[in-house]
């Protein structure tokens, strides 16, 4: 600690603190335009200079070093005529154009320019004119208004991973722009709107539709993956126009992923189902809510009287509520039904009943950051957790080695130690002899089925690289969870972190993966797993908030077993022409702008908040929707009056962080036998395809993250069909479908790489297995 | 043009062959690498070697005149990977000198490197070539190319054990790429933009390495220190500005060229070794030490002697040592339209006071020359230049600052006329008669 002394006031900041770091502590603002706490210092605006005792000249604040006993000015004459003649000259050449520009009101030059402008300039010239340019469809761009402080460029090189930005030219002459002919396409590209302190960079989306001081604000929580990212929900006469992030060190930071950024363009979608509709004699009618519900419940009891309880299958989404999960699993039991889930891309579900608890992430997410040697499993984390993938950049950086096992070797913009690269059916044996290395470099003793394994160059390699010391962790994705023999992988993946002595832990899915556990959204006994009720088709289902064709890990199948039933009551704010084909009750359910709630994320902290906006239409929550249905059906218990009622019976009190959370397993006998014949599917699902929202959001459609699926295949495999990028290809699964052939250097041999979760590849069926893959 | 006549010739004494004598065996048969021989064979400890070049007063020849020494003794002795780099960027408008070094003599920088590399255990080197002179870069790698087979580069260089390689790096014509930090960069692959200060290069420079860097003519006259004895290279000059120095001699003189004389030598004698006043014309004024530095009256510079302390006594900078000469026929304002336009095309455009601040200057220089200069145009000149200088990463702000500044202090009348008169005090005729481009008396 060093001892200093800003305006007069003394205080102690820890050695190698900036001036700015240190007035921050003391609450002593200092103006500044290229600072930013989590980019890298570039000192270009010089907004920021601060007179120090001893120093000749004005020195920036965000870029000196304190030392013992230095003395800061940062308001007298010297500085004070320093930030002045800064910003005389950052508004020599800047237009001056608030009154149409969208930043106006938040904006860091506006706001400043009250502090340190003069109501007049002497500069005379004609302004300089920028180019824009077109970053894409999320960032709208009038370069003009640029003041050159390279927030943006430092933001896509230290945080997003790649330079997509750049400043190009000299002097006066200086532009921001991104490669030529190229835009912006990080999955992360909405926080440049945050960064820029001017108007050059807002959001295409909301462009010219509101001034900020128009819009009312409230707390909220992304519904999509398994972070739970803070949110600021605006609104302008009931409708949500823009998301922002809420800070919070521990979860987003400051950041925001565009699929949380900018979803909310499908809340007012055109799709969004307003009334009530039933199906009578073939033919949907919009009716009143009583009727709806009526209907539905009448349906319902018809099939739990007829056919018994277990007829009915309950299809939950993992994007809904807390709340409305709890309600539907109590509904269902109420009914005499234990076939309840929400893990509807899971395929493996031989874990349940060997589980300890709730699988989680094993560790807060702020400790991810924190781990020296990391093992990624199965998972695309750059496009499913694309947080998580940039704290491991941060963590790569500073030295923590990261590695990766996978089924595709895509480019995660982190630097990896090592990686093993294999198809899905090899996935198991690779992690296996990680496991056998890992053991042998610990001294610990093997599992015995690991015993005949010959352990590869790679997984050598790998387990080099996580014995080599430091906290160490094994995360599974989303890939690993949804594999044919996820079980195995948890199995060895527990294995493995304690031969290390280190976390383990599952990537959540979705905004709700650990909240459907503690909800009891799964079923129990001889209930029957989301894959099993499909398999095996019941009289009746309940879906709530989900597609399943489009969520399902066999979506064919599961329209196949929906469309065979005698009753589907669908809550869901959304309808589509596949929902009016199986369904014969649409009942209009809030989305999670629309309704209070809690979101149990991936490290099972408890995240709940209000509606943002007043439900559309006749829309309702439909944890209220939940409660009628409960008590048109006698089930015992439906008393609520608030959703906080509900989830204090759900989590049984108010904790911060749920209880239950274990990853341990009874694994039993390892099976390590690995058969496949062709040709095995590996099955991404794309970002802005994972949910029903993000789906139905026009300006992320058409971010180049939401391309049609494509079969793609590494170079040798094309060469073996005598396929050429481009060519048709005809991938079989449950049916055929023909896609354009890509080739896709990252992928092993055996291998076809067909994206999930698109109407283009339902027919396909199931996630994981082998497809037949041949020329068209 | 003559390209030499010296004092006492110490640097250029290889360059009375011209374009002849610059190979290997040339250098050799001058007595060249004799001192790099000896180092390696004595194992002469390196703080003794870094003692030996404080003892010169040697002081930076890029402009800045930072003592030799004592860079090289800030390089830490433990790190295990160092560079040391040389700067022949050479962009200050008026400087040559580098340039003659490369081409007469290359193997005195490139001793002077290897040794430098020496003192501060450094492996690797390069020479930053600026690219407006690619020939003389290709023969910059013809000489390594020499060097290497000579075994005077490599690893284990003359049966030493020290080991050290050295390339050549060429720049694309960007005057910001001559500080020393958007040097490293622009070495490492990036754009050209000077680095905040401190870390500065011995701590944090090529590549994240400690790295030493100097000027051509810095590294160039090290085998020559070495060869003489720091004191007696001392000696050469005066206290505090040891040795001999390049001027590169450019203008209304007779002879421009580069011309090496001992620190201290009266401005009146280069002037007459220049061959004086082209013309026999009046001297009107110089800027003694390239275009940043503040511009001064004849009158001053008369009573100059040409070394750091005098110039900077007479309120310049010696800078790089070019001797930029202007007769009576200079319109003034003209002079600082074209300064000011260099400064303005050549900003990096990374700090906001010089990206924007070198535009308004340039712009409100060439209003007063093409006459429509305003009353109050000079005092705004004076406080945007004010609003400018030490506000910035790097010091062109103020090398673009300076030359305003010192053109209106000792010309002011001459700009006050053309505001007024929305014409040169300098007839456009003379100034015409003057020019290098017309015949005199053709206009």
């Amino acid at each position: 600690m060093v001892e200093i002394e800003i305006d007069g006031k003394t205080l102690q900041v820890a050695d190698g603190s900036t001036i700015i770091e240190a007035a921050h502590q003391l609450g002593v603002y200092i103006p500044h335009f290229c600072y930013h706490k989590k980019l890298s210092i570039a000192a270009n605006c010089r907004m920021c200079l601060v007179q120090v005792e001893k120093a000749p000249k004005p020195m920036p604040a965000c870029a000196t070093p304190v030392t013992n006993g230095m003395k800061v000015f940062t308001h007298s004459e010297l500085a004070v005529k320093a930030q002045k003649a800064v910003m005389e000259f950052l508004l020599i050449n800047h237009p001056l154009d608030c009154p149409i520009c969208d930043q106006g009101g938040e904006c860091q030059l506006q706001d400043l320019a009250v502090g340190y402008g003069e109501s007049a300039s002497k500069y005379e010239e004609e302004k300089r004119v920028v180019p824009d340019k077109n970053l894409g469809p999320l960032v709208s761009t009038d370069m003009t208004r640029c003041i050159n402080c390279t927030r943006c460029i430092r933001f896509t090189a230290e945080i997003a991973g790649f330079m997509e930005l750049g400043q190009a030219f000299r002097g006066e002459h200086a532009e921001v722009m991104p490669f030529i002919g190229k835009t912006v396409d990080t999955e992360l590209s909405g926080n440049l709107i945050d960064l820029c302190p001017v108007g050059a960079l807002t959001s295409k989306p909301f462009r010219f539709s509101a001034r900020t001081w128009e819009l009312s604000r409230r707390k909220s929580v992304s519904p999509h993956d398994g972070l739970g990212s803070n949110l600021i929900v605006q609104t302008k006469h009931d409708r949500v126009i823009r998301v922002l992030p809420l800070e919070n060190e521990d979860i987003n930071e400051c950041w925001l992923t565009d699929k949380e950024r900018f979803s909310y363009q499908g809340l007012n979608s055109a799709e969004r189902l307003t009334r009530p509709m039933v199906k009578q004699g073939g033919a949907w009618k919009e009716v009143d809510w009583n009727v709806a519900l009526d209907y539905a419940s009448h349906a319902l009891r018809d099939v739990a009287k007829t056919h018994g309880g277990g007829a009915i299958g309950g299809l939950l989404s993992p994007h809904s509520t807390l709340e409305e999960l709890y309600l539907a699993q109590k509904l269902l039991r109420g009914l005499g039904s234990e076939n309840i889930d929400c893990r509807l891309r899971q395929s493996d579900f031989s874990a349940d009943g060997k589980r300890k608890g709730t699988p989680w992430l094993g560790m807060k997410i702020a400790d991810v950051s924190r781990l020296d040697r990391v093992l990624l499993v199965g998972s695309f984390l750059r496009k499913d957790q694309p947080l998580l993938a940039q704290r491991l950049r941060q963590s790569a950086k500073r030295g923590a080695q990261i590695s990766v096992l996978h089924s595709a070797d895509d480019d995660l913009l982190i630097k990896l130690t090592a990686r093993a690269i294999a198809s899905p059916s090899q996935l198991p044996a690779v992690l296996a002899q990680i496991v056998k290395a890992v053991c042998a470099l610990k001294g610990v003793t093997a599992d015995p089925a690991l015993a005949g394994l010959t352990v590869s160059a790679e997984a050598q390699a790998i387990a080099q690289s996580l014995a080599s010391g430091g906290t160490s962790g094994i995360l599974l994705g989303n890939f690993a969870q949804q594999h044919a023999q996820a079980a195995t992988l948890h199995s060895l993946g527990r294995q493995l972190a304690s031969a290390l002595g280190g976390g383990f832990g599952f990537l959540g899915e979705a905004a709700n993966s650990v909240g459907g556990y503690v909800a009891k959204a799964v079923p129990t006994g001889a209930g029957l797993n989301a894959a099993a009720m499909i398999q095996s088709p019941r009289q009746a289902y309940v879906v709530l908030g989900a597609e399943p064709e489009l969520d399902c890990a066999d979506g064919a199948k599961a329209l196949e077993s929906l469309s065979k039933a005698a009753a589907v009551v669908v809550l869901t704010p959304f309808k589509s022409q596949t929902m009016l084909d199986y369904a014969a009750v649409l009942l209009p359910v809030s989305p999670f702008s629309e309704t209070s709630g809690t979101f149990v994320n991936t490290e099972g902290r408890v995240q709940s908040f209000y509606a943002a906006a007043k439900p559309l239409g006749e829309t309702r929550p439909a944890w209220k929707v939940l409660r009628v249905l409960g008590n048109l059906l006698g089930v015992t218990g439906f008393d609520f009056n608030s959703s906080e009622e509900v989830r204090t019976e759900a989590l049984g009190g108010q904790p911060e962080f749920v209880s239950g959370l274990d990853n341990a397993i009874d694994s039993g006998a390892l099976n390590l036998t690995a058969s496949a014949t062709g040709f095995e599917r590996v099955a991404d699902v794309p970002i802005h395809f994972a949910d029903p929202l993000v789906r139905r959001a026009p300006a992320l459609q058409q971010a180049r993250d939401s391309a049609a699926p494509a079969a793609r295949m590494n170079a040798s495999m094309l060469a073996k069909l005598g396929l050429v990028e481009g060519g048709s290809v005809r991938v079989g699964g449950a049916a055929a479908v023909t896609l354009a052939a890509q080739l896709d250097t990252a992928l092993p041999d055996g291998v076809v790489r067909v994206a999930a979760a698109h109407s283009a590849t339902v027919a396909l069926g199931a996630m994981a297995g082998v497809v037949s893959v041949e020329k068209a | 043009m003559a390209l030499i006549d010296t004092i006492n010739p110490l640097l250029t004494t290889g360059w009375s062959k011209g374009d002849a004598g610059w190979s290997l065996k040339d250098y050799e048969a001058r007595g060249g690498y004799a001192q790099l021989k000896r180092i390696l064979a004595s194992k002469m400890p390196q703080d003794d070697l870094i003692a030996e070049v404080k003892k010169s007063s040697l002081r930076g020849r890029g402009g800045a005149g930072f003592p030799t020494g004592l860079k090289w003794s800030f390089m830490p002795k433990a790190a295990p990977e160092k560079y040391v780099v040389c700067n022949t960027d050479e962009g200050e408008p008026g400087t040559f000198k580098d340039r003659d070094l490369l081409r007469f003599d290359p193997h005195s920088t490139i001793e002077g490197m290897i040794i430098a590399g020496y003192a501060v255990g450094a492996k690797r080197g390069y020479n930053y070539i600026h690219g407006e002179i690619f020939d003389i870069y290709q023969r910059f790698e013809e000489a390594l190319d020499q060097a290497r087979a000579a075994g005077y580069l490599g690893d284990n260089i003359l049966g030493s054990g020290f080991s050290f390689d050295l390339f050549a790096h060429h720049g694309w014509g960007a005057y910001i790429c001559g500080e020393e930090t958007g040097l490293l960069e622009s070495i490492e692959g990036k754009k050209g933009q000077p680095r905040y200060k401190p870390p500065f290069p011995a701590n944090f420079g090529l590549y994240g390495k400690p790295t030493t860097i100097n000027n051509t003519e810095t590294f160039a006259a090290i085998p020559f220190i070495l060869g003489m004895g720091g004191e007696a290279y001392l000696n050469l000059g005066k206290p505090n500005n040891g040795g001999t120095k390049l001027f590169s001699v450019s203008g209304h003189v007779n002879r421009p060229g580069n011309y090496e004389v001992p620190m201290g030598t009266p401005f009146a004698k280069l002037l007459e070794m220049a061959g004086g006043m082209r013309g026999g014309r009046k001297l009107k004024a110089v800027i003694p030490g390239g275009s940043s530095a503040p511009v001064l009256p004849a009158d001053i510079i008369m009573d100059c002697t040409m070394d750091y302390d005098s110039i900077a006594k007479a309120g310049s900078m010696l800078g790089s040592g070019a001797v930029i000469v202007m007769d009576e026929t200079v319109c003034m304002v003209k002079a600082l339209e074209r300064l000011a336009y260099f400064y303005f095309e050549e900003s990096c455009g990374q700090c906001t006071p010089c990206r924007e601040g070198s535009g308004w200057l340039y712009r409100v220089v060439h209003r007063i020359e093409h006459g429509e200069g305003r009353a109050d145009d000079l005092d705004l000149l004076n406080r945007v230049t004010d609003n400018m200088m030490g506000k910035t990463i790097c010091a062109l702000a103020d090398a673009a600052a300076f030359p305003v500044r010192s053109f209106i202090k000792h010309f002011q009348s001459e700009f006050e006329y053309h505001i007024e008169h929305k014409k040169c005090l300098v007839d456009p005729a003379v100034q015409r008669a003057g020019s290098g481009f017309f015949k005199a008396g053709a206009a």
